[in-house]
């Protein structure tokens, strides 16, 4: 591995995601708005507790969605452009380049996760029992979650099409059991088994420890399991990147 | 002369699904200029997809400066061109150029006389997705050229280039091939073969005449490299 390859990688997807203002404005803007809306749809409940409910799930959810959507494109784009192939013909390592990859998706996933913290937070009205700080890496390790999992599918899609259809075979089941929408100790036996091996799952259990009203939340002071969901989490974003190294071949057909 | 062999090919078969596209390929390429010329199709890509290590292959060996081809020894002293231009679109001229000299680990003002070398001085700031087809294999080859290497493999870099450019190119190549590099370059323009120093002739995966460009004429009894290419596969047929 190289420090110095790594981080070439990291500044030149930066310098291409700087140039291309759609993508940075569906990376950046896009999470917090559509935390906004839901705030806005869920304004008429009476309750007045839907949102501290949601909240923190949506704080895991978009992070994690986005970035594996970007990323799944973006990586595919590299494969199918022949860089990839360049890249590889020169002394650039597999693990420089998937980390370069990461890193800088990590970095874009602490701005988003930061932007839609502070509103939702801020403008909002989300309760935060924890530390802010902490509530931000969760979101950031989420993220990296999302870009690592991006990462290991865009080897298994010919096309961005292709890519895009992963969205509903890998997103979309994580995000029905994940505990948005029925709280995860409420789901039948067998779907809380699925839920506990996936990984959004914990990164939602995270948000709602950290915040008050959210699944999992008011669990009284359980500090210490935000930082075991937290490793569940990271664990995944690694063992997703490990798999990307082994499907990134430098010999191809 | 086989200890002047940069690259050696022996018994090369590569498969791609039901096709054998080489089967049993031998093959030496020393320094100066060699052209591989032969019909779209015909397994040149293959060949130097093999030569560079990102091909796989289904048996025989490729030696590239004393190392199995693609070993992480040799892929800094190779150059790689591929037959689309492997740059990034989204990325100026210069910010292409400039992160392929951080990956190569050389100075970033080898940038400027690369970038003079292929004629696009004046284009540096220019995106390369805006640039046309012919400007954007030369930021290509730029990247290729930005590491002096001992063995540059080019796959028809001179496609849809202006005559005026294509001389510098060439001249470019032998310029290299004067330092000592082993200069490889794909065509399927017959034409282009009188610039080569020695010509390998290609046709349905197998090589049917390696020699100096006269050598290669005069074999066949030919005027033309193109008519030696006919005589070949007619006489091979017939």
């Amino acid at each position: 591995m190289s420090p110095r390859i790594l981080l070439a990688v990291t500044a030149r997807v930066l310098t291409q995601l700087r140039r291309d203002h759609r993508t940075l404005a569906m990376l950046l803007v896009l999470p917090t708005a559509l935390i906004a809306l839901l705030w806005w749809v869920l304004s008429g409940d009476a309750s007045g507790s839907a949102f501290d409910r949601v909240g923190p799930a949506l704080l895991a959810i978009f992070p994690f969605t986005v970035m594996f959507l970007v990323t799944s494109v973006t990586t595919l784009r590299e494969r199918s452009s022949g860089t990839l192939e360049r890249l590889l013909s020169m002394p650039t390592g597999r693990l420089d380049l998937l980390g370069g990859y990461a890193l800088a998706f990590a970095l874009v996933a602490l701005v988003q996760s930061g932007l839609a913290v502070a509103v939702s937070v801020g403008l909002l009205g989300l309760e935060v029992d924890g530390s802010l700080a902490v509530l931000g890496l969760v979101a950031v390790v989420d993220g990296v979650l999302g870009c690592a999992l991006g990462l290991f599918v865009s080897a298994f899609a010919a096309t961005e099409f292709q890519a895009v259809q992963f969205m509903p075979l890998v997103v979309i089941p994580q995000l029905l059991v994940c505990g948005l929408f029925v709280p995860r100790e409420a789901l039948p036996s067998v779907l809380g088994a699925v839920s506990d091996v996936l990984p959004l799952s914990y990164a939602v259990d995270a948000m709602g420890v950290l915040t008050a009203g959210g699944p999992g939340g008011g669990s009284g002071g359980a500090g210490g399991s935000v930082w075991a969901d937290l490793a569940v989490v990271a664990g995944f974003a690694l063992a997703a990147l490990a798999l990307g190294a082994v499907t990134l071949r430098r010999r191809t057909p | 002369m086989s200890g002047a062999a940069v690259v050696t090919v022996e018994g090369l078969v590569v498969r791609r699904g039901q096709h054998t596209v080489l089967d049993g390929l031998d093959l030496e390429v020393g320094p100066g200029v060699t052209g591989l010329l032969g019909p779209s199709g015909c397994g040149k890509s293959t060949l130097l997809r093999a030569l560079v290590g990102v091909q796989r292959t289904h048996g025989g060996s490729v030696t590239v400066l004393d190392h199995p081809a693609g070993a992480a020894a040799v892929r800094a002293r190779v150059g790689y061109v591929t037959q689309a231009a492997s740059v990034y679109d989204d990325l100026t001229v210069s910010e292409n150029l400039r992160f392929f000299a951080r990956v190569l680990d050389v100075p970033g003002d080898r940038v400027d006389r690369v970038l003079a070398e292929v004629d696009l001085a004046d284009r540096a700031g220019d995106v390369v997705g805006r640039l046309s087809g012919g400007q954007r294999s030369r930021v290509s080859l730029a990247v290729a050229l930005l590491r002096r290497p001992e063995l540059l493999v080019l796959d028809e870099p001179t496609v849809g280039l202006d005559p005026v450019l294509r001389e510098d190119l060439w001249r470019l190549f032998h310029e290299l091939a004067g330092d000592g590099a082993a200069v490889l370059v794909s065509s399927h323009v017959m034409d282009e073969a009188e610039r080569c120093d020695r010509l390998l002739l290609m046709r349905e995966g197998a090589i049917l005449t390696d020699g100096t460009p006269d050598a290669v004429k005069e074999s066949a009894g030919a005027a033309t490299v193109e008519d030696a290419f006919l005589a070949l596969v007619r006489g091979g047929t017939a």
